[in-house]
């Protein structure tokens, strides 16, 4: 028979921890209460030591971690809230309800903050599409789940990425963000301030469903997560719009003292995190909360995971004003509790007390801080042992082309994002199928761009430098939209970390994080940590998935990824190395997951960042794309789409040609120029530089490049649009 | 010359019909709140896309029956312009104010897309500023928009000259390709494309102007029909 303290989660010396803090044994309700705080997923308790790493403030940071989201400045006396969060155990259990509620709790993120969401984005790992039936199950489910909520919340889902790894075959990933825009002065935080201050309950009555989804998603996955369903919950996305609506109009009364969403851990979370941000201590009454079903326990109510609820300290005596406005939106508000300042967490059943905790106890900052041990994985040796030599030279370079847009990792991610509404609300500038989404801020010129990025290959061969990257790339998909990256928040997807070869990979890869932050000048404002994403079989490859945001001075200067005009001149910039380490090609066409992975020097990274970025606002390009995943040859290809026009591009190079085509050198961008302002683009780059080539031109209606002389790829883009687009669709049948 | 927005709990573009009208041309709009009585002040209702009520029952099944829309239903009546746009076309024929039904699309997925379609008829109050034949690109974004009616109603529509908009690459499994539809008497329009995401270059088309464009020629006596 397993201990108690098992039962919910914890070990022996969290148990005596416990013990120590209370002076006592626990009973049923508070044991259970610690268990779901002291979660990884509440706690941070394996992660909170690294977090020293990351640049978390900046002239531009208004709110940083530490909140329901962080907010960055923007200008005009906006702001940006964002916040990214992981729903990978649910959405792995039950994809559709896993995935929209998900979403449904990183929107009441952002409002909380009294932020209006505007934008959705996500960020999905699953395995190998090809195989498997499963993973197809589990797309549909999760894509018709993010599209169940937000197309019905009325917030346009506008970006982010997906891609398949065999990794992921037993652990999809399911991250969501939530970007709000609000007001300098408008800023409301989780502060359970002011003794005697009521707290109200509001939105969705509590049901047994979610019963301890925190600590559930705390553990690994086997064979038998299948029967926890049960912390799985359910969600409302109509209950969700008129909590917001209803949420930001209390907001404009100023009776609102500090406002929480009911998230991991619900109530519990709730009381003693705002408690802890406030004046230290909480009374609440379990018979006051609002509740689905009979015969509830304390304990129910208290861990209950039921989506779109919210907790608001009212000032006292403006109970009245709060009522009348929430049932406007045909909503109910209780008085559950009030605010002390006794420094605890006192649940009461009626008038009996059934648990008395200090409150601080249960919170981060009184939970157990761990630095574990962690050692070099065994396979990150073997990995780097790998030269191009290896591999042979495809002899017939259209059928490798095809074959790459054929990936599901490349092709077209339309059969997504066309069941996602991205245009409600008419700000969406930049639709998905860019390198970042850009909405307007009605009301001002300018624009913001936001993409989420993480190549999750490139961190399991070397997790520290694969972070960086995906905190380049993440600013190379803003900068290429002619936005100017100002911040990031974080989901960080890992093994269990009580192993440590995979502690070692988190450590790496936060460390990498903080470093590449600091280079491109855009600090961690939120993040959440997603640990134990493993099976029996295996841990998904490290994915820390960076969310970033860009701001547009003027949005009309935008700029998208396709070719405009036949007779443009196509440039590449950066060099182009042989390094095909990692590479998308290398395994796809090869089936090897192996190498170095390729250098970035930031030197070269931001000074070709700070050349597009002038250039798009200079307006002396017609197109600019980040060279990822595919290297050059499928970043011309997607210039080709849209508007169906070819190119024809002509390459003298010592390096081999699948090299050229396919290599995935960093601080690489292609842009197109018209004719008469090439010498203008090419002084600059002169002047700056910056190594660079010219490609050809943008023309006819195929693609042809030609390497040393001998033409090695010569496709009809409709027959490479076709492919690329028809391939999810058609493996989704 | 006044527009009402009728607010839903659960209306998503009520907003953008009031940016479509109030930015792109400056109109009189306002929002009204579902549960309103008295709308006798204004010549246009626009019932807007969203998710009224959640839509759990059927789409639109629960809207016609909020205290404002007998009053929306004697504005029809007296002849006045009343347009319905995805949710609120849905709304429209579930209060029998427009024929047919809209049902889960073909493909049984949600569809968010800009598509092309033709105007069949532009002698009415909201296409008289388009050309007959004429292909508009407006965006789409709905999971029930796939028109049905049984034969006789979709013999009538067609003599009537009530079908305004057809699909050019039906997206729904529409019967006759239907996008958009009027009553007999000409002053009540639904469609499940929507114009008001399509009223300004910055977003990538202007298409939908020419029908907001024809609500405001009409009410402005500007278009007489023949």
């Amino acid at each position: 028979m397993s201990k108690p303290y098992e039962e919910v989660g914890l070990i022996q010396e969290e148990y005596n921890k416990i013990l120590e803090y209370l002076d006592r044994e626990p009973n049923e309700l508070e044991l259970n209460m610690y268990g779901v705080m002291w979660s990884e997923h509440c706690s941070y308790k394996h992660s909170r030591a690294l977090f020293k790493h990351f640049p978390t403030t900046g002239k531009r940071v208004l709110q940083g971690p530490g909140e329901n989201a962080g907010i960055v400045d923007i200008g005009d006396n906006l702001g940006i809230a964002m916040k990214i969060e992981s729903h990978n155990h649910p959405s792995a259990i039950e994809p559709y309800q896993g995935a929209a509620t998900g979403v449904g709790g990183i929107i009441r993120d952002i409002f909380a903050m009294g932020a209006r969401p505007i934008a959705l984005l996500n960020s999905l790992r699953f395995g190998e599409i090809e195989k498997s039936d499963r993973v197809k199950y589990l797309l549909e489910g999760v894509v018709e789940g993010i599209a169940g909520y937000g197309n019905c919340i009325g917030i346009p889902t506008v970006g982010g990425e997906v891609s398949f790894n065999a990794s992921y075959n037993g652990n999809p990933l399911v991250n969501a963000m939530c970007v709000g825009v609000i007001e300098h002065d408008k800023i409301h935080r989780g502060n359970a301030s002011g003794v005697g201050n009521s707290i109200m309950y509001v939105g969705a009555a509590t049901g047994r469903d979610g019963m301890g989804g925190a600590s559930f998603a705390s553990v690994e996955l086997t064979e038998e997560s299948e029967e926890k369903r049960s912390a799985v919950q359910v969600g409302d996305p109509f209950m969700e719009k008129l909590l917001i609506e209803a949420c930001l109009e209390l907001l404009e009364t100023g009776s609102i003292v500090g406002i929480q969403d009911l998230g991991a851990a619900g109530l519990t979370s709730a009381c003693c995190e705002t408690a802890t941000r406030g004046e230290g201590g909480m009374e609440i009454d379990v018979l006051k909360v609002p509740r689905r079903e009979k015969g509830m326990l304390p304990v129910e109510v208290m861990i209950s995971e039921s989506q779109e609820r919210m907790v608001l300290i009212v000032e006292k005596g403006r109970e009245a004003e709060v009522t009348e406005i929430v049932e406007r939106w045909g909503l109910h508000a209780v008085i559950i509790g009030k605010v002390t300042d006794n420094g605890r967490l006192i649940v009461k059943e009626g008038d009996k007390v059934v648990g008395d905790m200090p409150a601080f106890s249960l919170d981060a900052s009184g939970a157990p801080k761990y630095y574990k041990d962690y050692e070099v994985p065994e396979y990150y040796k073997e990995v780097k042992n790998f030269s191009s030599e290896e591999i042979n030279e495809p002899e017939d370079y259209n059928q490798t082309m095809l074959e790459m847009l054929k990936s599901p990792n490349i092709a077209s991610k339309e059969w997504i994002y066309k069941q996602y509404d991205h245009m409600v609300r008419t700000n969406t500038v930049v639709k998905p199928g860019s390198d970042a989404a850009v909405l307007r801020i009605r009301g001002t010129k300018k624009g913001i761009a936001l993409t989420t990025d993480c190549n999750s290959r490139y961190c399991y061969l070397n997790p520290k430098e694969g972070s960086k990257i995906a905190v380049a790339e993440a600013a190379r998909n803003i900068i290429a939209s002619g936005g100017k990256p100002i911040a990031i928040t974080d989901g960080l997807n890992f093994g269990n970390p009580n192993k440590p070869d995979r502690y070692w990979q988190f450590r790496e890869s936060i460390i990498g994080i903080g470093e590449a932050c600091r280079e491109l000048d855009t600090p961690v404002i939120s993040g959440n940590v997603s640990l134990y994403n493993e099976t029996e079989m295996q841990a998904i490859h490290p994915t820390p998935i960076i969310g970033m945001v860009g701001v547009l001075e003027d949005v009309e200067k935008n700029c998208t990824i396709d070719f405009k005009e036949e007779g443009d001149v196509i440039i590449l910039l950066g060099e182009t190395k042989d390094e095909i380490g990692g590479s998308e090609y290398l395994a796809r066409i090869h089936g090897l997951e192996k190498g170095e992975i390729p250098f970035l020097n930031f030197a070269l990274e931001k000074k070709v960042q700070k050349f597009v970025l002038e250039t798009i606002e200079d307006e002396l390009l017609q197109s600019a794309h980040d060279l990822s995943e595919g290297g050059m040859a499928i970043a011309l290809i997607e210039g080709c789409m849209n508007r169906t026009l070819g190119a024809n591009i002509n390459i003298e190079t010592k390096l081999r040609k699948d090299v050229v085509l396919f290599s995935e050198s960093q601080s690489r961008f292609i842009i197109t120029v018209k004719p008469s302002l090439v010498k203008e683009v090419e002084d600059r780059l002169i002047k700056q530089k910056i190594p660079y080539t010219l490609l050809g031109k943008v023309a006819g209606e195929a693609l042809t490049i030609t390497i040393n002389q001998e033409e090695v790829i010569n496709m009809p883009i409709k027959q490479i649009e076709d492919t690329w687009r028809g391939a999810l669709k058609c493996l989704m049948g | 010359m006044k527009f009402a927005i009728i607010v839903f709990p659960g209306s998503n573009c009520d907003v953008d019909f009031y940016h479509a009208f109030k930015d792109g041309f400056g109109v009189d709009i306002e929002y009204v709140w579902h549960d309103t009585e008295n709308i006798d002040e204004f010549d246009c209702i626009i019932l807007p896309g969203g998710f009224s009520y959640g839509d759990y029952l059927r789409c639109g099944a629960v809207a016609g029956f909020s205290k404002v829309m007998e009053a929306v239903r004697h504005h029809a009546e007296k002849g006045k312009l009343l347009v319905g746009v995805c949710n609120g076309f849905q709304i429209l024929t579930e209060m029998r104010l427009l024929p047919g039904a809209l049902v889960r699309n073909q493909n049984l997925k949600f569809i968010c897309n800009t598509v092309g379609i033709k105007v069949e008829n532009n002698q009415t109050p909201f296409t008289n500023k388009c050309e007959k034949g004429q292909i508009l690109n407006i965006p789409i974004a709905h999971g029930e928009g796939n028109y049905v009616a049984d034969a006789e109603t979709l013999k009538k529509l067609k003599e009537k000259g009530q079908i305004l908009f057809t699909y050019s690459d039906n997206p729904n499994g529409s019967l006759l390709n239907i996008a958009g539809v009027c009553n007999e008497q000409g002053n009540v329009m639904g469609m499940m494309p929507h114009p008001e995401r399509a009223y300004e270059s910055i977003l990538g088309n202007e298409d939908g102007r020419l029908i907001l464009q024809s609500i405001i020629a009409f009410l402005q006596g500007g278009w007489k029909n023949e």
